[in-house]
């Protein structure tokens, strides 16, 4: 593919991915939240009882659908490679804290996009922090920063994780009772757009993820590396389709899709200051993990089972965020979710050292 | 004529390699990747920077080889 079909092939991706996330909220998904894969994961985690906040529980159709809709179009272009590997252990804990980091904030960077689009004020304090942490990421790649080779791995391997969700699937249209559903009424993980509708979303979004190698960290990251703008186009484009059709929804009068304020705005606070240390978290997290949360998701779907662990870090970091009181809520963060995003810090820039400088010395 | 090898190593990471060894400014680079999205980056930078790229595939395994223009 040539430069300038690469950048329409963008533009087009990006704003496709922002106009269905607008109409998942108009189909029921919580507002300003058409996709969230922080928060997906989290109801996903919920619905598996690995935690049991009864306001966040529910299996989200489009996270399968992102892993399926990445699998089936990667085995199609014959792109389907599995490989793993590098580091997952060290993976695996900064899933974690990317998690904590994104419960702080109240979203993915996909989310923080999407909240933008919805005139919530607050993410411009986590897009601030979110553009810090990713700066720190760089830092570190630039001195020699890698979690080290990947080695190629058995089908069994690559597709594990994609077979997993189509177990979750299985469970999903089933619902037998030890899953749990958040009830009508209890909060976010009730509000949800019909099961085949969020799931062809998803597959769509996966697939075309899949193909552009969509990332929201790495538009940043490849710009203040590289001067490259590929990535970030994709990243505008998302913000101004959604923006678009929520401005269009509001217009119209289906309901309020925009307003342009700190308060009161949906699942989120307005605590600048932790909003912005959380996402500075998830972005020199993501950096070091080569990738945002959809990444992962799309790389584990590609067959790539270092991407499969994160996920699974990102899913426990959100089974222990409720568990031990750290997500935020609407009024704000909790004093055990700020001591666990400093604890995040200390740990990913430990991490960062150890990856970048220890191998040096000899 | 300088060789990397950035097999198994995921983006960015094969294109911050290739961009610390274009510091030395030579006339031919090649550069081994496994998978598609460092070809395809690695491709991208090197094309910004002024070389002509041509890619050989070997057992899944590319073969960048990026040759400056005149």
């Amino acid at each position: 593919m040539n430069l300038k079909n690469e950048t329409t092939g963008m533009i087009v991706t990006g704003a496709v991915i922002g106009v269905i996330a607008a109409f998942l909220v108009l189909f029921g998904n919580p507002a300003n939240m058409g996709f969230c894969i922080a928060c997906f994961l989290r109801d996903t985690s919920g619905a598996l009882g690995l935690h049991t906040a009864g306001a966040v529980q529910y299996i989200r159709p489009e996270i399968i659908g992102l892993v399926l809709g990445s699998f089936i179009l990667a085995i199609s272009k014959k792109e389907f490679a599995p490989r793993g590997g590098s580091s997952p252990m060290t993976r695996f804990v900064i899933g974690f804290f990317v998690m904590i980091g994104c419960l702080m904030f109240l979203g993915c960077p996909f989310r923080m996009i999407l909240r933008l689009a919805g005139g919530d004020l607050n993410a411009v304090f986590g897009l601030l922090g979110f553009i810090c942490g990713i700066l720190g990421g760089v830092f570190f790649l630039n001195r020699g920063y890698s979690l080290k080779r990947t080695y190629k791995l058995s089908v069994a391997e690559g597709a594990g994780f994609s077979v997993v969700q189509a177990a979750l699937l299985i469970l999903l249209l089933a619902a037998p009772a030890f899953i749990h559903f958040s009830e009508a009424g209890a909060g976010p993980g009730a509000q949800h757009a019909p099961v085949i509708i969020s799931l062809a979303a998803g597959l769509i979004v996966g697939g075309l993820a899949q193909r552009t190698r969509l990332c929201m960290v790495g538009g940043i990251r490849d710009l203040v590396l590289f001067r490259e703008w590929k990535l970030l186009i994709g990243f505008v484009a998302v913000l101004a389709a959604a923006l678009l059709c929520n401005l269009i929804f509001t217009v119209t009068g289906t309901g309020s899709y925009f307003t342009l304020s700190m308060a009161a705005q949906p699942v989120a606070h307005t605590d600048g200051v932790w909003n912005f240390l959380g996402m500075a978290l998830v972005g020199l997290g993501c950096v070091l993990l080569g990738g945002c949360p959809l990444r992962q998701l799309v790389l584990a779907g590609e067959g790539n089972s270092d991407s499969a662990i994160t996920v699974i870090g990102l899913m426990t970091g959100a089974a222990f965020a409720h568990n031990f009181g750290l997500a935020s809520s609407a009024s704000g963060p909790t004093l055990n979710g700020k001591i666990a995003v400093m604890i995040g810090f200390c740990v990913i820039l430990s991490i960062a050292g150890m990856n970048t400088f220890a191998g040096k010395r000899k | 004529m300088k060789q990397l090898d950035a097999r198994g190593l995921s983006c960015p990471e094969p294109v911050v390699m290739l961009r610390k060894a274009m510091m030395s400014k030579e006339a031919y680079y090649e550069i081994v990747v496994d998978n598609l999205t460092s070809k395809e980056n690695v491709t991208r930078y090197a094309e910004h920077q002024g070389y002509q790229v041509s890619v050989r595939e070997e057992a899944g395994e590319y073969v960048l080889t990026m040759k400056k223009k005149v």
